[in-house]
């Protein structure tokens, strides 16, 4: 008999969960410990050998830790995942597995900014260097691929433009060339689009945002789909002899979550980025009810878009659903049950222009928070051009899609006429 | 029978006793020997089948089924093959020989012909999986690596031991 296919909703509540196996308890204990004793000498050579599973040190895996390790690999339909402090923590835990000093990356244009200075700056200091690219064109993806390059990198959702990539588009490019493409699915979070579903062959997430949702707390995930081919020549790291790990080859031992011990055992273990036992516990809870906040985020973030985009002070509303938006096509195709919380608008300028009613606008609200964070159950506001990307001059800004006038909403969970409430009467003051 | 589901991969591991690892290597990190000692350190018995040694994990090692068959007492439940797709219609008719109750081809090894040749004579047959993984997937270990393991429930596990 074939196992049971679980729905997601199930899954959002028990993957990576059974009852505790000392006590019985039904919530996920937190672990709070940092090492685990060995049963034995042989026992802990085993477990340094990687000859049996197990715990040593909470810096490596943590009981706790790992029960948000399969929730959020069960939910992208992934074969495994490692969780990181931060969202940025495990990006750079998957990426300095797939390349090292000589090897090239190529990127979509559109970031979060994080991410671009991430790549620009940090990843160019060690030497792996990026081609930035237009995301809307997967040609030039292909065209940017060079002999080194080790891995493509978009974002379902790109932060700010809230533009939408063609991932099955772009999943051809990279498997053409052999390389897998890692996938930021930060906003749309796995509830919106399940990209490994699409062909990605890694998924990045801060699950500081949707995933868990309340804004309490830091964290990241990789997922490893399983299905990429890391003996194809490519990938020499995976396939010889360990440096980092005693001569383990991981591809051969582990076979589909190599990539993901790889990333355990040499990134995670000698960065060390770990994750809180505490933290994971948290976004675990609010892992439980993503099923139902997304659809109200999604439900609420497309009504006000719809409800600026008929106001006559505003001058353009982007939101990938929005009847006429750029990226609608790629958005049904893509997020068919809602294109996230997210969306931007610009107020029309007064005798001051669109840039000084933005900053009225930010400090005319009421209660939604002014603060640099996207995906928490409270609705946050920011001007970008006086804020996050200040440092940028005006045509940088614009280069980065950051308009003068653009401000940037991430819809919470409150009644929906009291956020229109508050966006009204903020933009009476703003336009006045 | 094929066996590819959770209730009968549970069954087959919780039923056996003694495995025949076909193939096992005497190198510490080769996926074979991972798999044996892990097996091994979870209760179960390891027979090292491989013409290369006479001794592996410090155990006999024979050069053939029929021979380890020979010279253990106890019966062979399962035959666990780390060899290639080619070379595994020989290993069933084998496994068959010996009273062995399931042929188990490992993570990448499938052959459709001796599996149909093993469930024939009455075999549980599975392809394509570690036996180390799927113990430690489904009797609890392999989630503390954050491997998806498919397991929902609402009992406690059985062991107490990864």
């Amino acid at each position: 008999m074939a196992d049971r296919k679980f729905g997601f909703d199930t899954l959002c509540l028990h993957a990576g969960q059974i009852p505790d196996m000392a006590t019985g308890a039904r919530a996920l204990p937190i672990y709070q410990t940092t090492s685990f004793v060995f049963d034995s000498a042989d026992h802990a050579a085993s477990l340094f050998n990687l000859q049996t599973f197990g715990n040593v040190y909470s810096r490596i895996s943590n009981p706790t830790v790992c029960a948000l390790e399969e929730r959020v690999a069960a939910l992208e339909g992934g074969r495994a995942a490692l969780a990181a402090a931060t969202g940025m923590a495990a990006q750079t835990a998957a990426l300095l597995t797939l390349a090292k000093n000589g090897d090239h990356i190529v990127a979509a244009r559109t970031l979060y900014g994080g991410t671009y200075t991430q790549f620009a700056v940090t990843f160019s200091e060690f030497g792996i260097d990026t081609t930035f690219v237009d995301p809307d064109e997967p040609e030039s993806f292909r065209r940017a691929i060079k002999t080194n390059t080790k891995l493509l990198y978009a974002e379902t959702i790109g932060n700010p433009q809230l533009n939408v990539v063609d991932l099955a588009a772009l999943a051809e490019v990279a498997h053409e060339a052999g390389v897998p493409l890692v996938i930021d699915n930060t906003l749309a979070s796995p509830y919106l689009c399940r990209p490994i579903e699409h062909g990605a062959d890694i998924v990045i997430h801060s699950a500081t945002k949707y995933l868990g949702g309340h804004g309490t707390t830091m964290g990241g995930v990789v997922v490893e789909s399983g299905k990429f081919d890391w003996g194809n020549g490519k990938f020499p790291q995976m396939t010889t002899p360990s440096r980092g790990y005693h001569g383990v080859i991981f591809h051969e031992t582990f076979g589909d979550f190599g990539f993901t011990m790889k990333a355990r055992m040499e990134a995670m273990r000698t960065l060390g980025p770990a994750l809180s036992p505490f933290n994971a516990f948290l976004l675990l809870q609010g892992i439980e009810t993503l099923h139902l906040r997304m659809p109200r985020h999604c439900e609420s973030a497309l009504a006000i878009a719809q409800h600026l985009a008929a106001d006559a002070r505003v001058a353009w509303v982007n939101y990938p659903l929005l009847p006429g938006n750029r990226y609608e096509t790629l958005a049904r195709r893509y997020l068919p049950r809602g294109a996230g919380g997210i969306l931007t608008f610009g107020i029309k300028g007064g005798r001051d222009g669109g840039a000084a009613a933005g900053v009225r606008f930010i400090e005319a609200v009421q209660f939604l928070s002014h603060l640099a964070n996207v995906g928490d159950a409270k609705t946050l506001v920011i001007h970008p051009a006086s804020t996050t990307h200040r440092q940028l001059n005006e045509e940088e800004q614009r280069a980065a899609g950051v308009l003068p006038e653009m401000i940037r909403l991430s819809v919470g969970l409150e009644t929906l006429d009291d956020i229109l409430w508050d966006v009204d009467q903020a933009l009476a003051t703003a336009s006045r | 029978m094929i066996v590819d589901d959770i209730v009968g991969l549970r069954r087959i591991l919780s039923q056996s006793r003694t495995l025949a690892v076909v193939g096992l290597s005497a190198n510490w990190y080769r996926p074979s020997y991972f798999a044996a000692k892990y097996m091994r350190d979870h209760g179960y018995r390891i027979v090292p089948v491989n013409p290369t040694y006479e001794e592996v994990m410090g155990e006999p090692c024979f050069p053939d089924l029929a021979s380890a068959k020979k010279a253990t007492d106890s019966p062979i439940d399962i035959v666990d093959c780390f060899r290639k797709p080619e070379e595994i219609v020989p290993l069933a008719r084998d496994a068959i020989a010996i009273g062995a109750k399931v042929l188990w081809m490992q993570l990448g090894i499938r052959n459709n012909e001796a599996a149909r040749i093993a469930s024939d004579a009455g075999l549980d047959v599975v392809m394509d999986r570690c036996v180390k993984i799927e113990y430690a997937r489904l009797m609890g270990g392999l989630n503390w690596a954050g491997v998806n393991t498919g397991v929902i429930s609402a009992r406690r596990p059985l062991t107490s031991h990864g």
